[in-house]
């Protein structure tokens, strides 16, 4: 007879078999049993976080940045709930998590006992798909599962309630057999006849464009070889989502910046007047559209993308490819050089004209700012602290506003995984436990939050983690004292009334910085900033930045409601003509 | 601009709406019914009606049937999420209109009053198979089989002959002659 283990033995016999070394948690009542295994197992280590948002957002930022899954560990009720919104935000922006929750032992479910929640319930809609283990023979199979359905296909979280009795319970274990492939099922579901289609649209194509998404991202690092290679050798010009930033270098000059309602304005125009769209591994989100009746008009779409349900849903597109963008990516790539088909050549004719648009679209400058000697203006910080870490292989999160747009649009990232931000859910709070994941999955690298004040004081408690872990994240925030992107959206469309989007009383960061263990830094004025940056930098520890910016800044460019891809707010000194009335107002 | 609407909330035009039959064949375990019907809700289908059992024991599997409508985009779109889902193993759909499929729903009448208007209740019912599954002086419960909307015509045909009570089934469908939906 084989060897009895424990539920709670089972649980980190499987961690174990599945190749996890760390976790994300906070212990309770109802994961007590689990708890009190860990100490058994010394390939795996235990993340104590300060609240369980903050240990799904430290996974997601793991998981984001090292291509593994993240793995969560929460109690029954509370617990479980507090985990709810790192758990809808990876569904979201598709990181794979598994979570695992304790619950109150079997015979209690149903009888409201002491934090009990029906957490399959709650979790049914934000996860890939959730389990209540009933019988702990069913357990490892369970939870292996779990790790399969978290990592394959579209990537996404997952959950697995366990009740405390399940995890004293004895049962057998064996290893689980490796799967070469998923039960002969592959995510791939194109031809090379879809391929043929796809490069003899190429070859007809006079405005062609890429856009880029987290897809491609959450395919590995190949595929942003993969992307850079095909790029190379169409001499297409290539946009990015949010999410996609990183799989194409920021600094090339094929690339024309992130695309969207806070986009450049070579990308957004591009978008509206390409005849060839071809979509790798984004989800035509409506921050990226803009008004649909208008989006992209002129244009044949081709939509490459995991999932079958992202297809037509927003968007109808003329051909699509269903699969891992990776695997899409390297057949397009090998049918051109096969057919010998030197688009970069035999187009460089046909495109021309379309090159010459583009550069006429960048001469607008669209991420232009005025600058400041006075007070810092927020973007010249973003653009400084890019140009004083871009020597370094930096990893940047961010929270969620208008920080968060400056971030994407002035640090240039030229490597995939490295920067991590909230963008389908839009998580305030997500950046600071992001950083704490991120630097757990790189101890030496430089980890950036670049974070707002407004933002980062949601889940600050999580700097207590940073110091426990000695996790030297810094804590770059740009302090403007309001909810930026509320006040912005209140001045352009509800007439100035600032409703509560300012924060009276706001902590001094330094003494909070000083309170928690770690250093605090403060620069008022743009002649310090460089110094100061450097300072933090340097410093070998957990740092919080607190950068006291222009309070008036408003994020431009901007795709004002009511209005296509090529209608688009500059600036100030656009912005007169471009008001927006009536029905615009009806923001989601 | 002439129509000033909000870019990020307009939906584009409507498309015509049709009413579909959506086949699931699920694992039969906890909570998949609370997986598929809160797809519909999460998402904002509707549910017309819904019927749903165990169909193979050996194998687990219980056969969901839901009447649903919506534009072809809205069906593509329920399909291909409801194949998302970790226990479903494959997903049928059936336009109501289609004639190589057979739609039935079941509905139980109750009847009370005297002979005569008895009599007049089972005879109106005829011809939708009617079966009578209990019989007192002064009551029947009368059993039909029919589509949709002849079931709602006899609930309403009904009422003069002493209708007291209604209880019916979704529709369940299948497909005609010797073809399998796989």
């Amino acid at each position: 007879m084989s060897k009895l283990y424990s539920g709670a033995e089972i649980v980190f016999k499987c961690l174990e078999d599945q190749d996890v070394e760390f976790i994300f948690g906070y212990p309770g009542g109802a994961v007590l049993p689990i708890y009190d295994e860990l100490k058994n197992h010394d390939t795996i280590k235990h993340i104590l976080v300060r609240h369980e948002q903050g240990a799904g957002h430290a996974a997601e930022g793991y998981a984001r940045s090292s291509g593994k899954p993240g793995v969560v560990l929460v109690t029954s009720g509370p617990g479980a709930t507090n985990v709810v919104t790192a758990l809808t935000d990876a569904y979201m922006d598709s990181v794979p998590l598994v979570c695992i929750s304790g619950q109150v032992p079997t015979h209690l479910i149903g009888t409201d006992a002491f934090q009990e929640c029906d957490t399959t319930g709650i979790t049914r809609p934000c996860t890939k798909h959730n389990w209540l283990v009933k019988d702990v023979k069913d357990l490892s199979k369970i939870i292996h599962e779990a790790f399969k359905v978290a990592t394959t296909g579209r990537p996404g979280p997952v959950l697995v309630d366990i009740p405390k009795d399940i995890q004293f319970a004895k049962v057998g274990y064996s290893k689980p057999k490796i799967e070469k492939k998923l039960n002969g099922k592959s995510p791939n579901h194109f031809s090379q006849k879809d391929i043929d289609k796809l490069i003899d649209l190429m070859n007809h194509s006079k405005k062609p464009i890429f856009y880029s998404g987290g897809g491609v991202i959450n395919s590995g690092p190949e595929a942003s070889n993969v992307l850079r290679e095909l790029v190379e050798l169409t001499g297409f010009p290539i946009t990015s989502t949010l999410q996609g930033l990183g799989a194409y270098p920021g600094d090339d000059n094929q690339f024309l910046g992130m695309l969207g309602m806070h986009g450049t304005y070579e990308a957004n125009n591009a978008m509206h007047d390409c005849d060839l769209l071809i979509n790798i591994g984004a989800r035509f989100d409506d921050r990226i559209t803009g008004k649909i009746d208008e989006f992209s008009p002129k244009s044949k779409k081709v939509h490459i993308d995991i999932d079958p349900s992202s297809i037509n849903k927003i968007i109808k597109v003329d051909l699509a490819l269903v699969g891992d963008v990776k695997d899409v990516l390297k057949s397009i790539n090998k049918t051109l050089k096969k057919k010998n088909l030197d688009l970069k050549k035999s187009n460089k004719q046909k495109i021309a004209k379309w090159w010459e648009q583009i550069q006429k679209w960048r001469t607008k400058n669209s991420l232009h700012f005025k600058n400041s000697d006075e007070t810092i203006k927020p973007q010249h910080a973003v653009q400084r602290l890019y140009e004083l870490t871009k020597h370094k292989d930096t990893f940047v999160t961010t929270e969620v506003g208008q920080h968060q747009m400056w971030a994407a649009q002035h640090y240039k990232f030229n490597k995939p995984n490295r920067w991590m931000t909230s963008g389908g859910l839009g998580t305030m709070g997500y950046g600071l436990p992001a950083a704490v994941g991120v630097q757990i999955a790189h101890p030496k690298k430089l980890v950036i939050d670049i974070a707002g004040e407004a933002s980062v004081l949601m889940t600050m408690q999580e700097m207590s983690t940073a110091v426990q872990y000695n996790l030297p994240i810094k804590i770059f925030i740009l302090n403007n004292q309001y909810m930026g992107m509320v006040r912005q959206w209140q001045e352009l469309l509800h007439e100035k009334n600032y409703s509560e989007s300012y924060s009276e009383a706001l902590p001094d960061f330094i003494k909070m910085a000083e309170a928690y263990g770690c250093k605090g830094i403060k620069a008022d004025k743009p002649d310090e900033l460089d110094e100061k940056i450097k300072e933090m930098v340097e410093f070998d520890g957990p740092v919080i930045f607190d950068c006291r910016v222009d309070p008036n800044e408003n994020c431009f460019p901007m795709i004002p409601s009511g209005k296509p891809h090529n209608q688009m707010i500059l600036g100030p000194s656009e912005k007169e003509d471009n008001k927006i009335t009536g029905k615009g107002k009806a923001l989601v | 601009m002439a129509n000033p609407k909000s870019a990020y909330s307009v939906s584009s035009k409507k498309e015509k709406s049709d009413t579909h039959i959506i086949v699931v064949w699920v694992d039969n375990e906890a909570g998949v019914l609370a997986r598929v019907v809160g797809l519909f809700s999460g998402r904002g289908y509707n549910i017309e009606s819904l019927a749903v059992a165990e169909v193979d024991a050996k194998r687990n599997i219980s056969r969901i049937t839901i009447v649903t409508t919506g534009t072809p985009q809205v069906i593509d779109q329920i399909k291909l999420q409801l194949k998302k889902l970790v226990p479903v193993h494959k997903v049928a759909d059936f336009k109501r209109n289609d004639k190589g499929v057979i739609f039935k729903e079941m509905a139980l009448f109750k009847v009370v009053g005297n002979t005569n208007k008895i009599k007049k209740a089972i005879n109106a019912c005829k011809k939708y198979d009617a079966v009578i599954l209990d019989k007192t002086k002064k009551s029947n419960v009368i059993q039909i089989t029919a589509l949709r909307r002849e079931i709602d015509k006899m609930a309403k045909s009904l009422r003069k002959f002493g209708l007291v009570s209604i209880s019916r089934t979704g529709a369940v469908a299948m497909t005609r002659g010797d073809k399998v939906f796989n």
